[in-house]
């Protein structure tokens, strides 16, 4: 079974008896109604009890003092107390918001580049394309587990593999995962490193430029840079900024391998504490659920932000073919 | 013209080398002796011991194969509740004619934004309160949000899926007297197969890779999954675990790493047409 479905890509329709017909299809006389909210209840169901209940619940806790461990009857209304406390008296909520800052403005912007850069390697058809292409996205894959934080923090460790080969070149190396001001760093490797997947999304938009862009350029005199820059990239600007919304999202939650390398406490001097491991470690370590609620209200009111400004700039730089830029 | 005809093949090789090394280190560093481990940046054991892999294996009260197990039996019924849910949910925003249909689709994407991190502190209490975490089957926060297709992913996926299916056999099936359930039962869930095949796949390497949550969750050592397991590892920390570290973590990669072999160009293509990631 799995070797024959495989072959098939998942969005591909499979070519019934009736594809090539018309679309035309005959009035329907009546609704769906209640089928409809049949096959969605197990859907709005969850909608409401994992999501929606959740989420109001949170914004609830997140202006108490609630720690879990107690009964509800000893929970208090703080008001905003934990908004203020988290602004104004937590040292550490503002590193961890600068850390996440630099993971994730450091990390995607490198990781989209290798990833375009390898993709416009591989968008020439030749022998074993399809083998290199499966070989990068490999690490994306194992994406983040813990398993792959483990080797890549030995690596980096002072007996590590990178150290050894910076003594090939007569460099001495040191506990890079130890430092603080290297931590982090290892950290955005990391991240880059698992380039595979933005990859593939660059690879399946470069196929959509028309080649004859690319000859009319030719003719017009562009050389391979020119042509890259203006052809390639605004063509593919709609690829560019569905990688770049969805990384940035992705960078922003950063944890297992921070997790990882300070065994859970957002060391070395708290470098890797990224805002998903302070939001733990005041939930699960210290028992301050209110707090981490509203932790988590002012995540995802920064996500949002964020994904806003975004898309604002895209209105400059994305350009869709269909002419409406 | 042939210093660029070489470049290519040459900067790839040069870069496979790069982003393999990582993996195949580890793999070869899982047969090198203690002392040996961390020293040696050849990916080959100067003496080959698979020690490790016995030591590590034993190496908590609880056998390794035990977290392994726990692991498989959180993946796999995730991977029946995602697929069965999702596709229920797919096929009513797909197919079906319903009040509110819309407003209901633009909720489900909005939910494929939704950080999870942002749910975990909220759903923790809730599940808390129900007596679902700590007892003596505390996989139940893990499942029972699958069951619900709260993945809104493989909804979209399926949806997107279903939108190729032409909307004639529907007609035809219904011209025969099939109703929303027949059409579902007979047109639909059979050529649904290829994204279900995606979705379980997916639904698989992610949960196994997963660790936010069952970190949340699960406080029993015997409950542990293979990646929670791992970090017990780094506690230790101690230099002589590093071994048999690695080699628990070569297997708790396996698994992923043959779906990776057996379905490689489906996994590829899956993420370029519907942007799912990796």
């Amino acid at each position: 079974m799995a070797t024959t479905t495989a072959r098939q890509t998942p969005t591909r329709p499979p070519a019934g008896p009736a594809a090539s017909q018309r679309r035309g299809r005959p009035a329907r006389h009546k609704s769906d109604g209640a089928a409809g909210y049949i096959f969605l209840s197990p859907w709005l169901l969850g909608l409401l009890t994992i999501t929606a209940v959740p989420m109001l619940m949170s914004l609830y806790l997140s202006f108490t003092n609630y720690d879990v461990l107690s009964d509800w009857e000893s929970m208090e209304w703080v008001g905003l107390d934990n908004y203020r406390t988290m602004f104004t008296e937590d040292p550490s909520f503002w590193h961890a918001v600068r850390v996440t800052l630099v993971f994730a403005l450091v990390a995607t912007p490198l990781k989209l580049a290798a990833a375009l850069g390898v993709a416009l390697l591989l968008n020439r058809s030749f022998r074993g394309a399809g083998i290199f292409r499966g070989l990068f996205y490999l690490p994306s894959l194992l994406g983040g587990s813990v398993a792959l934080a483990i080797v890549w923090v030995n690596m980096f460790n002072r007996d590590g593999a990178f150290n050894s080969f910076l003594g090939w070149f007569g460099i001495e190396g040191k506990a890079w995962v130890n430092d603080p001001d290297f931590a982090l760093g290892t950290l955005i490797l990391l991240a880059v490193w698992q380039f595979g997947a933005p990859m593939v999304i660059f690879l399946a938009g470069l196929k959509q430029v028309p080649l004859e862009l690319y000859e009319a350029a030719s003719v017009d005199g562009a050389g391979t840079v020119r042509k890259f820059f203006a052809v390639t990239l605004p063509i593919l600007s709609p690829v560019i900024f569905f990688n770049l919304v969805l990384e940035t999202i992705n960078g922003f939650q950063g944890f297992t391998s921070a997790f990882v390398l300070s065994n859970g406490t957002g060391g070395p001097v708290d470098s890797t504490l990224m805002y998903t491991l302070h939001l733990y470690i005041k939930g699960w370590n210290e028992y301050q659920m209110g707090y981490a609620s509203a932790m988590a209200w002012v995540f995802l009111l920064s996500i949002g932000l964020v994904t806003a400004v975004i898309f604002r700039t895209g209105k400059f730089w994305v350009h869709y073919s269909d002419g409406e830029d | 013209m042939t210093l660029q005809r070489l470049g290519r093949p040459a900067v790839l090789v040069l870069l496979s080398v790069i982003v393999l090394y990582p993996l195949v280190w580890m793999l070869g560093s899982s047969f090198k002796a203690p002392d040996e481990v961390l020293n040696n940046m050849s990916v080959f054991p100067q003496t080959f011991t698979p020690g490790n892999y016995t030591d590590g294996w034993g190496h908590f009260d609880v056998a390794f194969g035990r977290f392994f197990f726990n692991s498989a039996m959180v993946a796999g019924l995730t991977v029946v509740a995602n697929c069965i849910s999702c596709l229920l949910a797919a096929y009513a925003f797909a197919r079906l004619k319903f009040r509110l249909r819309g407003f209901w689709f633009a909720i489900m994407i909005g939910t494929l934004l939704l950080p999870g991190h942002v749910l975990i502190v909220p759903q923790f209490v809730m599940f808390k309160t129900f007596g679902w975490v700590g007892g003596d089957w505390p996989y139940a926060p893990l499942i029972v949000p699958q069951l619900l297709a709260t993945e809104a992913f493989f909804v979209f996926l399926m949806v997107q899926f279903m939108r190729g299916v032409p909307r004639e056999l529907d007609d035809a099936a219904k011209i025969d007297g099939c109703t929303a359930y027949g059409v579902f039962r007979h047109v639909i869930l059979p050529l649904s197969r290829p994204a279900l095949v995606s979705t379980a796949i997916f639904s698989f390497i992610w949960t196994w890779n997963d660790f936010f949550r069952q970190l949340v969750y699960l406080s029993d050592l015997e409950k542990y999954t293979a990646p929670v397991a791992l970090t017990l590892f780094i506690d230790s920390s101690g230099q002589s675990a590093v071994g048999p570290m690695f080699a628990m973590s070569v297997l708790s990669l396996l698994p992923v790493f043959l779906f990776f072999v057996a379905f490689q160009r489906m996994l590829v293509e899956g993420i370029n047409t519907t942007g799912l990631k990796g």
